[in-house]
């Protein structure tokens, strides 16, 4: 009865090993081929047994009527798309508030006093980046210039950017996902790096080509993929001097300063003594920037509000859909419920048949949905708002749609359980 | 028959009003019954005697509202909607009137179905529910839906639906109703069959008279009080015992005053329509 792979590893390790490592595996493959058996006994009488009634039944009962079932089933997408859609949005626009500080090298930030969000920029004095170096546990400060700029087109016309400047061997701020070209040539004079999804914006078609930005010359050395900006706003990258240079920074003046941290170092108690250093600047840990940009933006200019508004909308929507369908559904199969109640099935087993059906409407339905969403994320990735799935995305809607159908089966249960069994004499 | 001494279902004394104020209605008037196993009794009435009243308290869907009545020895008085849903599942099959099949089901997964309402979900219950159509002659459409089946085959469904559970109490109500002739003897064949385990109790709601020549016993009951009791026509010689604390005094008829037809068994064998060999856990 024991799987056969099991008496070969045994078999083997009686040969290979010594007398004590034998017994203990021995006796371990024992206890494993008993587990074995258990499970495969279990699995033959599972199969035997078949789907468990009560779950054929709810099965049936929502495919008895396919008009029925496709309009619960529609419910169900549609209203799991538009939570995806508005939730995966939210997602992507998170990450793209963000992107910049997620991808610049820095344990703190010291920024203007006020500072909002990172495309807020005012300007910092170059002392307190040297006060900051004086603190222990300061490893590194590396300036970083940002601003808008005139994007010269080569054709004629003009775009806005938005500069990003920081020294390209220094670490900082540089541009990632590079997909032409090299970084280190940033260094060179007159070089910025874009991305690709701007190049229409840019009047540019790759590498080589070049703008112009306060009638300075500014030639494409470096592509990347992805790096978009949640204003529409194309970034450009370039070193820390020339961005000065594009955006009239006086030399003495930064964005932001970012402090690299030394290994041992404790960031908040560092963040403390830098504040306490320095004047007309706050110091942020990424965390802290990471969630005022976030803030800013979600919840000051309402924009959050509108997601979170539209994905409470889909909830509801489902949820009515959903509640309507299997109301209806439980109204039709009235007769066949009073008959279960007169045979003696308790109201826990009526309940059961229904959430049965709430459930596997669900499944049904999320699988769909997911399917949809996935499409929905493929063709949105290169837009200027992707929508974003994740593993806990995904998780949470399945979790979601199953609590939503679970809900929408209250007033169907709240009906049966008041059916009189006797009902079934008189029809 | 092989009446038992030990009623399986008694009622005693029982009142029952239905509807409030002005529609309120005096459905049952003191009825005392005692339904013993091995006995096929007909319950008749015109319209409106309370006959399905009747049969609803006896099975425990309702509960009178006075007065006393024990299924399998548990009363059902006081009894909230969950308690009389397990003395139903535990003591009662039920054959209905329009069959109430599951039109979603399979013969042999509506037969099932009682056993999965009491928790019977184990590896036995398909043979069990098998073994259950066997008994009605439906061994051969285990796998039929209820639109696929005859009148009197869904009828034998449903039989064999009521006695899957072995229950000691099986009720029918008006169970030929909707059938031919031949349909209709075949059915209460079968009944008369299960009546013949002295462990079960058969009691049948019915207006038919093609019922008549299967009674061990008849009741009649008229304006919500039981009129007349008499032997029937498939009844042994044995004087009937009067039920304990009988209020109404019913009139004897002799078994001759119905006129017993020929009963052909038609595809279902008598000997083999014996419920089970199993034995019941309500078994005197």
């Amino acid at each position: 009865m024991r799987p056969g792979w099991i008496e070969r590893i045994d078999m083997r390790l009686r040969t290979a090993a010594g007398p004590a490592l034998r017994s203990g595996a021995a006796s371990a493959l024992s206890r494993l081929g008993d587990a074995a058996d258990a499970l495969h006994e279990h699995l033959a009488r599972a199969r035997k047994r078949g789907l468990p009634l009560i779950v054929l039944l709810a099965w049936r009962n929502l495919f008895h009527d396919r008009v029925r079932l496709v309009t619960t089933v529609i419910g169900i997408v549609f209203s799991v798309i538009l939570v995806t859609v508005q939730i995966g949005l939210y997602l992507g626009f998170e990450r793209m508030v963000t992107t910049m500080i997620d991808h610049a090298d820095a344990d703190l930030w010291i920024v203007p006093k006020g500072t909002r969000n990172f495309e807020d920029p005012s300007l910092l004095d170059d002392r307190q980046r040297f006060r900051a170096l004086s603190i222990a546990g300061v490893a590194d400060v590396a300036p970083l210039v940002l601003g808008f700029a005139e994007w010269r087109r080569p054709d004629g016309g003009a775009t806005p950017v938005f500069v990003v400047g920081s020294d390209p061997r220094g670490g900082g701020l540089g541009p990632w996902n590079v997909v032409e070209g090299r970084v280190d040539a940033l260094a060179t004079p007159f070089s910025v790096a874009v991305d690709r999804s701007y190049f229409g914006r840019l009047g540019v078609r790759g590498l080589g080509d070049a703008g112009e930005l306060r009638d300075q010359k500014a030639r494409i050395v470096a592509v990347t993929s992805g790096i978009r900006s949640f204003t529409t706003t194309p970034y450009v990258f370039a070193a820390y001097d020339r961005a000065r240079a594009y955006m009239n920074t006086p030399a003495d003046r930064a964005t932001y300063f970012l402090v690299r941290l030394r290994p041992d170092a404790d960031a908040t108690a560092v963040r403390d003594r830098i504040q306490g250093n320095i004047a007309d600047a706050e110091v942020l840990t990424r965390a802290e920037f990471r969630e005022r940009s976030r803030s800013f933006w979600l919840f000051g200019t309402g924009a959050g509000a509108a997601l979170f508004g539209g994905a409470l909308l889909g909830i509801v929507v489902g949820t009515v859909i959903v509640a309507q369908t299997l109301y209806s559904s439980t109204k039709d199969h009235i007769a066949e419920f009073a008959t279960l109640r007169a045979i003696g099935s308790s109201t826990r087993y009526i309940v059961e048949v229904i959430l049965w059906q709430a459930l596997l409407s669900a499944v049904v339905g999320f699988l769909l949905a997911t399917a949809a969403g996935v499409v929905i994320v493929v063709l949105t990735a290169d837009s200027a708002l992707p929508v974003v799935m994740t593993p806990g995305l995904v998780l949470g809607l399945l979790v979601l749609t199953v609590v939503m159908c679970a809900v929408s089966a209250v007033a169907a249960i709240r009906e049966v359980v008041r059916i009189d069994p006797a009902t079934v004499l008189s029809r | 028959m092989t009446a038992a001494t030990t009623p399986i279902v008694e009622a005693v004394d029982v009142e029952k009003t239905l509807g409030e104020g002005a529609g309120r209605v005096q459905a049952l008037r003191g009825v005392s019954l005692a339904l013993k196993g091995g006995e096929l009794t007909l319950l008749m009435g015109p319209s409106g005697s309370g006959k399905t009243t009747l049969l609803s308290i006896l099975g425990g869907m309702l509960t009178p509202t006075r007065g006393t009545v024990r299924l399998a020895g548990e009363t059902t008085t006081g009894a909230g909607p969950e308690t009389l849903a397990r003395l139903r599942r535990t003591h009662v099959g039920f054959v209905f009137q329009s069959y109430h099949l599951f039109p979603t089901l399979t013969a042999i997964e509506n037969v099932r179905l009682v056993l999965d309402v009491r928790g019977e979900h184990g590896e036995d219950a398909p043979e069990r529910a098998a073994a259950a159509l066997a008994t009605v002659g439906l061994a051969h459409k285990h796998h039929a839906f209820p639109r696929e089946l005859s009148g009197g085959e869904q009828q034998r469904v449903a039989i064999a639906r009521a006695v899957v559970g072995r229950t000691a109490a099986l009720f029918a109500d008006e169970p030929t109703a909707s059938l031919d002739g031949d349909n209709g003897r075949a059915i209460m064949t079968v009944l008369a069959d299960i009546a013949k385990d002295p462990r079960r109790a058969v009691l049948v709601v019915t207006h038919d008279p093609r019922t008549l020549p299967f009674a061990d016993r008849i009741v009649r009951i008229e304006d919500g009080r039981i009129v007349a009791e008499e032997a029937g026509a498939h009844a042994g010689p044995a004087p009937r015992e009067p039920a304990p604390n009988e209020s109404a005094s019913p009139k004897s008829v002799s078994p001759k005053s119905v006129s017993p037809e020929s009963v052909s068994p038609e595809s279902v064998s008598p000997e083999s329509a014996s419920p089970e060999s199993q034995g019941s856990p309500h078994a005197p």
